[in-house]
C-alpha cells in the first residue's frame, strides 16, 4: 500500500523545520502507518499536488481552507492551542509616517507569498485608500528579507506574520516600527485530513490532543513551537472558511 | 425583542426618533454626534440565525456597539440601526445575501450611548449541507474617503 502523505503549509518557520519531521516519525510509530513528508516550497507546488489527490494529511493555512475542505473533502483534525495567525504592518523607523491612514498610493509594499497574512495586511492597509491596484506588491521569499527590503529604503511598507516579526533579531526590530497588528483571533492554521485517512479519523484525534501528556510528544510538539493540540470541530472549521470568505472579498 | 432607547443610557446630547423596522416593529432611538473610531487592526464579527436574531458576537462587537454580550444575544440585528441609514439599503442587504450572493457596504451603526461608528460590513449567508443556515457579518475598519463618500450620498435615499 502507497505510504500517507502528509505536507505543511509552506509558510512555516525554518525553525520548525525539523520538528515537523519529529511530528511526522511520532506520528508514525503512533498510528502504525507509513507516512511520508513532503515539503512543498511554493504553495503553487503543494495546491497541485492536492490537486492531483497525493495529499493524506496538511498543515494547512487557512487560506487554503476551503478548497481543502468544500472542494476536496478535507475533515478538520487539531490546531495549536492558543496560536493565532496575525499580521502587522511595519515601516522603517526613519519613516515619516506613524499611522496606516498617512500611507499615500504608489507606494511599495512588500511581502511573502503567505495568503492569509498577505489578506489580512492588505485589509488593514484599506482604511488608507490602498488596494492592490494603487500600490506595487514586492514579494519576497521570507519575513527577514521582507524586514531588509524596509531597512534598505527598496519598500515602504512591510506586510509581517506576527509571529514571524517577533522572531526578527533585536537589531533588525529596533529599526523597525509597527503601524498595526491585527488582533482577529480566530484565524489559524488547522491539521488537516483526506478522505484516505477519514475512518480513522478519532483515532488520530484522540492521539493528537493527548500527544502534550507523554514526555517524547511533549519534546516534539516543543520542536513546534507550542505546547498543546487542540480539537476543531467541523462547525469551527466551516465558520472559519465563511469568515475567509468574507474577508476575501 | 427590542427595547426602546433610555436616556440614562446615553452619553452627551441627544436627539430623539421612533425608526420603524422589520416586520412592523417601531424603536424609540436616542442618539448623539458622538462617533467612535473604528479600533486598528479588528474585526467586529457577529452571526444571526435566519430571522435576523442575534446567536454569535465577537469581543469587538461587545465593546463597539456598548452593550454586554448577553443583551446583544436574541436581540435582532437591527439592534444597531441607526436612523442615518436609508432602509434601502438594508432591504439590498438582505435581497444580495438572500439570492446566494455576498452583500459588502459602508454602514452607520448606533452604539447603546447613542453614539456611532462607521464599518465596512461583508454580510455572506452560512450554507450547511446546501442549506441556508445562518448569516454571518464581518466589519473592517472603512477608508475615510468612502464614508465621507456614504455621508453625502445616504441623506439622498430616504
Amino acid at each position: 500500500m502507497m505510504p500517507y502523505q502528509f505536507t505543511v503549509s509552506p509558510d512555516f518557520s525554518p525553525d520548525h523545520l525539523s520538528g515537523w519531521f519529529f511530528f511526522n516519525t511520532w506520528l508514525q510509530r503512533q498510528t502504525g502507518e507509513a507516512i511520508h513528508l513532503e515539503m512543498y516550497n511554493s504553495f503553487q507546488s503543494q495546491r497541485e499536488a492536492i490537486q492531483r489527490n497525493e495529499v493524506d494529511l496538511i498543515y494547512a493555512n487557512p487560506f487554503d481552507a476551503a478548497m481543502l475542505v468544500r472542494e476536496k473533502g478535507f475533515l478538520p483534525l487539531v490546531k495549536a492551542n492558543d496560536v493565532s495567525d496575525e499580521a502587522i504592518i511595519a515601516v522603517s523607523l526613519d519613516s515619516a509616517v506613524d499611522k496606516v491612514t498617512r500611507l499615500m498610493p504608489g507606494i511599495t509594499v512588500a511581502v511573502t507569498e503567505d495568503p492569509d497574512v498577505r489578506m489580512m495586511g492588505m485589509i488593514m492597509l484599506e482604511p488608507a485608500d490602498l488596494n492592490a491596484d494603487n500600490i506595487k506588491i514586492t514579494v519576497c521569499g521570507s519575513y527577514v528579507l521582507v524586514a531588509k527590503h524596509l531597512l534598505q529604503g527598496n519598500a515602504d511598507v512591510g506586510i509581517f506574520l506576527a509571529e514571524a516579526y517577533d522572531d526578527l533579531s533585536n537589531i533588525t526590530k529596533s529599526k523597525l516600527k509597527i503601524l498595526v497588528q491585527s488582533q482577529i483571533s480566530v484565524i489559524h492554521h488547522s491539521l488537516m485530513m483526506g478522505s484516505r485517512l477519514a475512518d480513522k479519523r478519532d483515532d488520530i484525534q484522540n492521539l493528537l490532543v493527548t500527544m502534550n501528556q507523554d514526555e517524547k510528544g511533549g519534546k516534539v510538539l516543543k520542536s513546534l513551537g507550542f505546547d498543546a493540540w487542540i480539537k476543531v470541530e467541523d462547525e469551527e472549521m466551516e465558520f472559519m472558511i465563511d469568515l475567509m470568505d468574507t474577508l476575501a472579498i | 425583542m427590542i427595547r426602546d432607547m433610555k436616556p440614562e443610557d446615553i452619553v452627551g446630547d441627544y436627539k430623539e426618533t421612533i425608526l420603524g423596522l422589520y416586520g412592523s416593529i417601531t424603536r424609540v432611538i436616542l442618539y448623539t454626534d458622538i462617533e467612535t473610531p473604528f479600533p486598528e487592526g479588528r474585526l467586529i464579527v457577529s452571526t444571526t440565525d435566519k430571522d435576523g436574531i442575534i446567536t454569535h458576537v465577537n469581543k469587538a462587537f461587545v465593546e463597539m456597539s456598548g452593550y454586554a454580550e448577553d443583551e446583544l444575544l436574541g436581540s435582532p440585528h437591527s439592534i444597531l440601526r441607526h436612523p442615518d441609514m436609508p432602509s434601502v439599503a438594508f432591504k439590498d442587504l438582505w435581497d444580495t445575501v438572500n439570492s446566494g450572493k455576498h452583500w459588502q457596504g459602508y454602514v452607520k451603526n448606533l452604539r447603546k450611548d447613542g453614539g456611532y461608528y462607521w464599518v465596512k460590513a461583508t454580510v455572506i449567508s452560512n450554507i450547511r449541507q446546501g442549506k441556508v443556515v445562518s448569516y454571518t457579518s464581518v466589519r473592517r475598519k472603512p477608508s475615510r474617503t468612502k464614508v465621507e463618500e456614504c455621508i453625502k450620498l445616504y441623506p439622498t435615499l430616504f
